[in-house]
């Protein structure tokens, strides 16, 4: 049987669009100054930097430039969002609210700071992964300085009802992070109706280069920088700035901007196939998230009596590319927080399967993967005890 | 990640489903941790009149690694007399795999656990004298299985918990 090499693991990084690249190319070898420098080399980066900085801020709808600040991934964003806010407004409070579906980096930095004796509540989660916004304004104390909840989550894609969580915490004055890592230029973001004042975006999710990322910081937020060197990124950032990557991202949102309505419908459509094909084809299969308040791109399944390492390995030797939230597929060998936080049992956990499409998925590798995943999970229920 | 002979071993593994009437069975792990093993033995002779392990089965739930365990441990096993069998260890199952990752030499204890403790079961059920390294090996089994037990306690409590709201 012919191999078909087909990547559907778009949530986990994206190729860079070859027009991206070509825009990026300048940049690191004829217009390579320091965006510092005063001399013509340097302002030409500059000049770069800020027109990045202002299509970033049209994309957000943010009323000024510079309430954008680069940084290298969308760790390093949320770590200066959350450690960022929390140092700077301990004199007001130190208890910070999150769900118990954020990103690692979101969850980690709050472990951390609850050991610098920061109070941090989790808010808990349907089984789509939705979050009920009164339960964030009945968990609204007095001192609570920061809530910070994913867009849409990385995992099972289920899209948060940001703009209800936003009039909340406006309203009870504190401040309010959305990770939008998945989310932003995917679906249409508006932070004045969100009502956000911190939001981080990164560039190798929409079709950018690897090391640039953002963080969406309302004037008038108080924040501390993580990072303390030359004055970079209005003081907040301190670190050379990487232009050629930084200017790889802004052309990947204008595109990803300019093409949103037609390249989601197509998604929807691809994704949709995706769902029905392989419910439809595969006994005991189950759909992780939200049936429809989900992100265009992702799906994300359990099956029963199979573990998802083993999914995973079989389809990669089909050439297939997925992810799983199996604990044998992790570094800590726990399984997906995610999945376990939507009420799933540990073995649904364990023989869960993401598969996420992107700018080049086509019709035919939908088609390629519904011919071979059925194959791979009989195959390996026939290994499993559990079958009789 | 995992080698050319562990990557066969889990594509084409040798000696996989059920033996019926099986002689010993021997089943350890545990779903909720992500990786179970069954392993089946049917006990002949050969010539000198030793028990030998004549033929070995296995089901296995788990990843890649506790695939091509089960796999190669059928393989070391059938054939040898029983004193062989439960001589085979860890170390040397690994070394037949040509290595695994580190962070998956876990999941391949389960293998050996599971040919240990279905020649357990064949002895027990015949009134067959247990090796005394067998037995030892049996205790460890059985009191791992009852920390596993506490771990996911509050687990097993969660899901009585949703069952019951359900009805």
């Amino acid at each position: 049987m012919k191999i078909i090499k087909t990547y559907l693991d778009y949530a986990a990084t994206t190729p860079v669009d070859p027009r991206v690249l070509k825009a990026m190319l300048p940049y690191f070898t004829k217009k390579f100054g320091n965006s510092i420098s005063l001399h013509t080399f340097g302002q030409e980066a500059k000049k770069a930097l800020e027109k990045t900085r202002l299509i970033m801020a049209e994309a957000l709808n943010a009323k000024n430039k510079d309430e954008i600040i680069f940084t290298s991934s969308a760790t390093e964003s949320n770590n200066l969002a959350i450690k960022g806010i929390a140092f700077a407004n301990q004199n007001k409070g130190k208890h910070i609210i999150i769900s118990s579906i954020e990103h690692s980096c979101v969850l980690n930095s709050s472990q951390w700071l609850e050991k610098q004796g920061f109070k941090i509540t989790k808010i808990k989660v349907d089984k789509y992964g939705l979050i009920d916004p009164k339960e964030i304004e009945k968990a609204i104390r007095k001192d609570t300085i920061l809530v910070s909840i994913i867009h849409a989550n990385n995992e099972i894609g289920t899209i948060e009802p940001i703009e209800e969580i936003g009039k909340i915490c406006e309203k009870k004055k504190v401040y309010f992070h959305t990770d939008a890592v998945q989310s932003f230029a995917k679906i249409p973001i508006d932070i004045q109706k969100m009502k956000v004042d911190l939001l981080t975006a990164s560039s190798h999710k929409l079709y950018g280069p690897k090391g640039a990322a953002l963080l969406y910081i309302k004037k008038g937020t108080k924040i501390e920088p993580l990072i303390h060197g030359g004055g970079h990124e209005f003081g907040l950032r301190a670190s050379t700035v990487n232009v050629p990557a930084i200017v790889g991202f802004g052309k990947a949102v204008e595109i990803c901007e300019k093409e949103m309505k037609k390249e989601s419908k197509r998604q929807i459509k691809l994704r949709n196939k995706l769902i029905n094909g392989v419910l439809k084809k595969i006994p005991d299969s189950y759909l992780n998230g939200h049936p429809t308040k989900r992100l265009p791109n992702n799906t994300n399944f359990s099956f029963a009596y199979v573990e998802g390492e083993s999914i995973l390995m079989d389809l990669n030797s089909y050439g297939i590319a997925s992810s799983t939230g199996s604990a044998c597929s992790s570094e800590e060998l726990e399984p997906s927080h995610v999945l376990l936080a939507c009420g799933s049992r540990l073995e649904q956990a364990h023989g869960s399967l993401r598969l996420t499409i992107g700018r080049w998925t086509k019709e035919k590798d939908i088609n390629y993967l519904l011919k071979i995943l059925p194959k791979t999970i009989k195959k390996l229920r026939e290994l499993s005890p559990y079958v009789q | 990640m995992y080698n050319k002979k562990v990557l066969q071993h889990f594509k084409s593994p040798h000696n996989f489903g059920k033996i019926k009437n099986p002689d010993g069975t021997g089943k350890v792990g545990n779903i909720i941790c992500g990786d179970v093993m069954w392993m089946y033995i049917k006990i002949g002779k050969n010539k000198k009149e030793e028990e030998i392990i004549k033929d070995i089965k296995f089901e296995t739930y788990g990843c890649v690694a506790a695939l091509a365990s089960s796999s190669i441990v059928t393989d070391l096993a059938k054939g040898k007399t029983i004193k062989q069998a439960i001589k085979i260890n860890q170390k040397q199952m690994v070394e037949s795999l040509g290595g695994l990752p580190p962070v998956k030499i876990h999941c391949s204890i389960l293998a050996v656990d599971a040919l240990l403790e279905a020649i357990y079961d064949y002895l027990i059920k015949n009134k067959k004298v247990i090796f005394e390294g067998l037995e030892k090996h049996h205790k460890r089994i059985e009191r791992e299985e009852k920390i596993i037990e506490e771990k996911y306690k509050e687990w097993t409590q969660v899901d009585e918990k949703i069952n019951d709201s359900k009805e």
